[in-house]
C-alpha cells in the first residue's frame, strides 16, 4: 500500500491528538509541527512505526520569524521514507528568549552537523547535543548571524563615499 | 575525539601523536582541517574544523532577486556547476508553477551530465594522484577541458557557469555546441575505457583503496549519505529515480550501486556512473532530433514575467521593455510559499529548502549540501586505519570545500 499524506495525517493525530497542528500540503509536501517538548517523542515515532519509517534525515534548518512572538525560531526536519518515496517535513517553534530544542543526534548521527549549523547562526540551543559549538563561524562570534536583526546593507543607500563601486557623491 | 583523553602537549604520559592535515595541505584538496590522533601510523581519533571559505550564501540571498542567486551556486560544488545552477532554477520554477518545453529539459540533462562526468572524473583521477599514479589525471583533464570549452559555448564562461534562467536557457546551443558534443560522445568511451585499464585492476591501486573507509549501508543512511558515496555502500537511492526533474523519467539509464562502502567501490560506483551518463547524453541527443516544428527550436518556457527578455527586443519592442524592467528592479512578487527541491548532485542530493513570503528575494533559503553532512562520518570511517588511508579516504569521498561551507 503506498503511503499517503492523509494516512501519515491520520496516523499522527491518532498517536498525538491534537497536539499535531498546522497540517499543509504545499506543492504536495506534507508539513505539520507540534510543540518543541515533542519533538524527539514524534521523530521517533515516524522513525520506528512500522508503516512510517521515516529514517532518512534529509536535511535539518533553522528559520527565524521576529513577528511571531514565543514562537520566533523554527527548527525544520525533512524526512524521507526512502522505501516509499515519501518526504514529510516537521517544525518546531522555540522562544527567541530561550530557545532549548532536545537533540535529534540520537536518532540520526548525520544531524550532529546540521544542529552545530543550526546553532551557529540562529542560536538555537540543542540540549543533550555532544559537542554543540559553532562550526562555520569563528568560535569568538557573539551574535548569530542569519537572525533577522542583522540585515545586510541596504544596497539603495547613498550616504557611503564608495566611488570604486558605483556609489560616489552622486 | 569524544573517546580519547587529550593530554597536554609535551606531557611524557601521551603517547599519541596529534597531526593537523590541513587547512592548506595538498591532500585535502580543498581549504579544511583534519585534526588526527595517531598512534604509530595508526588512527584513533580525528575531528575536522570547517568553515574557512564560509561566505555566508544563505544570508546574502536573502537580499537577492532570483536571478542573482544563480551566481551564488556555481560556488557551492564549483566541479559541477551547471548541476547547482540547474536545481537552483528547478526549486524557483517549482515554487513559481512554471513549465518547461520538452527541448529545455534535454538541454539541461545534456550540461547536468556533461558536468557529472567533469565532478566524477577529476575525483576518481585525483583518487589516483592521490594513490601516486598522475598520468590518468593528466590524460582525463583534457576532456574535462573538452567539457568546458562546451560550457563555454552554451553560456560563455568556464568553471562557474552561470548557466541558465528560470525558465530555460538565455540562449540557443549553437552548432559548435553540438559539435564538440558529438566529439565528446565519441571520443570520451575510448579514453574513459583506458582510464579504468589504468586503475580498476592495478595491483597498487586495489591495494590502496580496498578496505579503506569502508561504511555499512545502515551507518550511511544514519549519516544522511548520498550519491555516489551512499550508493557504494549497497543503497540504490538517486534523486532522478526517486524524484526525477527535467523528465528523466523518459531515459533508460541503471544505478551502479557497490556493496561495502570502501574507497574503492566509491571509485567504481563513479566510474560506473561516467558510463551511464554517457548514454544518457546519447539519448537526449536522440530525442532532440526527434523534436519536430516549434518544439524543435524552443530554448526557454514563455514565461515573460520571469524570463529576462533578449537584448534586441528590450531596444525594439515595448512590451519587452517593460518586463525588463519589472524583473530588474524586482517589481514581479512571488507566490508565498515553502517548496524543498533537489537535484541529484555530483556528489549527492543537492536541495534548497526555499521560503517565500511574497516579497523579491527568498526569505529564507538553505541549501542542502550533501558533503557538509556526509563529511561529519568521516573520524568514523578512518578510526583504526592508516594514515595514508585517511588520504585516500579523503580523496574517495569528493569533498568540495565551497559545498562544505557555503
Amino acid at each position: 500500500m503506498a503511503l499517503t499524506n492523509e494516512y501519515i495525517k491520520e496516523k499522527l493525530a491518532e498517536k498525538f491528538g491534537d497536539q499535531v497542528v498546522d497540517f499543509n500540503e504545499q506543492y504536495g509536501l506534507l508539513s505539520f509541527s507540534t510543540d518543541k517538548e515533542l519533538n524527539l517523542k514524534v521523530l521517533n515515532f515516524l522513525v520506528e512505526e512500522e508503516s512510517l519509517q521515516f529514517t532518512f534525515l534529509t536535511d535539518l534548518c533553522g528559520v527565524h520569524y521576529p513577528d511571531n512572538k514565543g514562537k520566533e525560531l523554527a527548527v525544520v526536519y525533512h524526512l524521507h521514507n526512502l522505501k516509499e518515496n515519501v518526504r514529510v517535513r516537521y517544525k518546531v517553534f522555540t522562544d527567541v528568549q530561550q530557545p532549548d530544542v532536545y537533540t535529534a543526534t540520537g536518532i540520526f548521527a548525520g544531524a550532529n552537523w546540521m544542529e552545530r549549523e543550526t546553532f551557529d547562526f540562529y542560536g538555537v540551543n540543542f540540549i543533550g547535543h555532544p559537542n554543540l559549538k559553532r562550526i562555520l563561524n569563528v568560535d569568538e562570534m557573539d551574535y548569530f548571524p542569519l537572525r533577522k536583526e542583522y540585515p545586510l546593507e541596504d544596497q539603495s543607500r547613498v550616504d557611503k563615499d564608495d566611488e570604486m563601486f558605483g556609489r560616489g557623491n552622486l | 575525539m569524544s573517546d580519547h583523553v587529550l593530554l597536554p602537549s609535551g606531557s611524557i604520559e601521551k603517547q599519541t601523536t596529534t597531526l593537523n592535515l590541513g587547512p592548506t595541505h595538498p591532500a585535502t584538496h580543498g581549504v579544511f582541517q583534519n585534526i588526527i590522533e595517531l598512534d604509530g601510523e595508526k588512527i584513533v581519533a580525528a575531528d575536522a574544523t570547517v568553515g574557512y571559505i564560509h561566505r555566508a550564501f544563505e544570508k546574502i540571498a536573502e537580499r537577492r532577486p532570483l536571478y542573482q542567486i544563480t551566481p551564488l551556486t556555481d560556488r557551492l560544488n564549483y566541479c559541477s556547476a551547471p548541476i547547482n545552477n540547474m536545481g537552483w532554477h528547478l526549486a524557483c520554477e517549482k515554487l513559481l508553477g512554471v513549465k518547461t518545453p520538452k527541448r529545455v529539459d534535454y538541454l539541461r540533462v545534456i550540461v547536468m551530465e556533461l558536468a557529472r562526468i567533469a565532478d566524477h572524473l577529476i575525483c576518481s583521477s585525483i583518487m589516483g594522484v592521490d594513490t601516486g599514479a598522475f598520468t590518468g589525471f593528466l590524460y582525463v583533464m583534457q576532456y574535462r577541458e573538452l567539457i568546458y570549452e562546451i560550457y563555454e559555448e552554451v553560456c560563455g564562461s568556464r568553471l562557474t557557469t552561470n548557466i541558465g534562467r528560470i525558465g530555460g536557457f538565455e540562449r540557443d546551443f549553437n552548432n559548435t555546441a553540438f559539435e564538440k558534443i558529438d566529439k565528446f560522445l565519441k571520443e570520451y568511451p575510448a579514453v574513459l575505457q583506458e582510464f579504468e585499464n589504468l586503475f580498476t585492476r592495478n595491483r597498487i591501486f586495489m591495494d590502496r583503496t580496498m578496505g579503506t573507509g569502508p561504511i555499512s549501508a545502515e551507518r550511511a543512511l544514519n549519516y544522511g549519505f548520498t550519491g555516489p558515496n551512499l550508493r557504494a555502500a549497497g543503497v540504490d537511492y538517486d534523486v532522478r529515480v526517486a524524484a526525477p526533474y527535467c523528465s528523466y523519467e523518459e531515459f533508460d539509464f541503471d544505478i551502479p550501486v557497490g556493496s561495502t562502502g570502501d574507497s574503492y567501490d566509491r571509485y567504481q560506483v563513479r566510474n560506473a556512473e561516467m558510463w551511464q551518463s554517457l548514454r544518457i547524453i546519447e539519448q537526449a541527443m536522440q530525442k532532440l532530433n526527434n523534436l519536430k516544428g516549434g518544439e524543435a527550436t524552443e530554448y526557454h518556457a514563455d514565461v515573460p514575467e520571469y524570463y529576462l527578455p533578449p537584448k534586441e527586443d528590450v531596444y525594439t519592442k515595448m512590451e519587452a521593455l517593460i518586463w525588463h524592467f519589472k524583473i530588474i528592479m524586482g517589481e514581479i512578487d512571488m507566490p508565498a510559499g515553502e517548496v524543498y527541491s533537489s537535484v541529484e548532485g555530483a556528489n549527492g542530493e543537492l536541495g534548497f529548502y526555499f521560503i517565500s513570503d511574497g516579497g523579491r528575494s527568498p526569505y529564507r533559503l538553505h541549501f542542502r549540501r550533501p558533503c557538509f553532512i556526509y563529511y561529519q562520518a568521516y573520524a568514523e570511517m578512518v578510526k583504526g586505519q592508516m594514515l595514508s588511508d585517511a588520504i585516500v579516504v579523503m580523496s574517495s569521498m569528493n569533498l568540495i570545500a565551497g559545498e562544505m561551507d557555503a
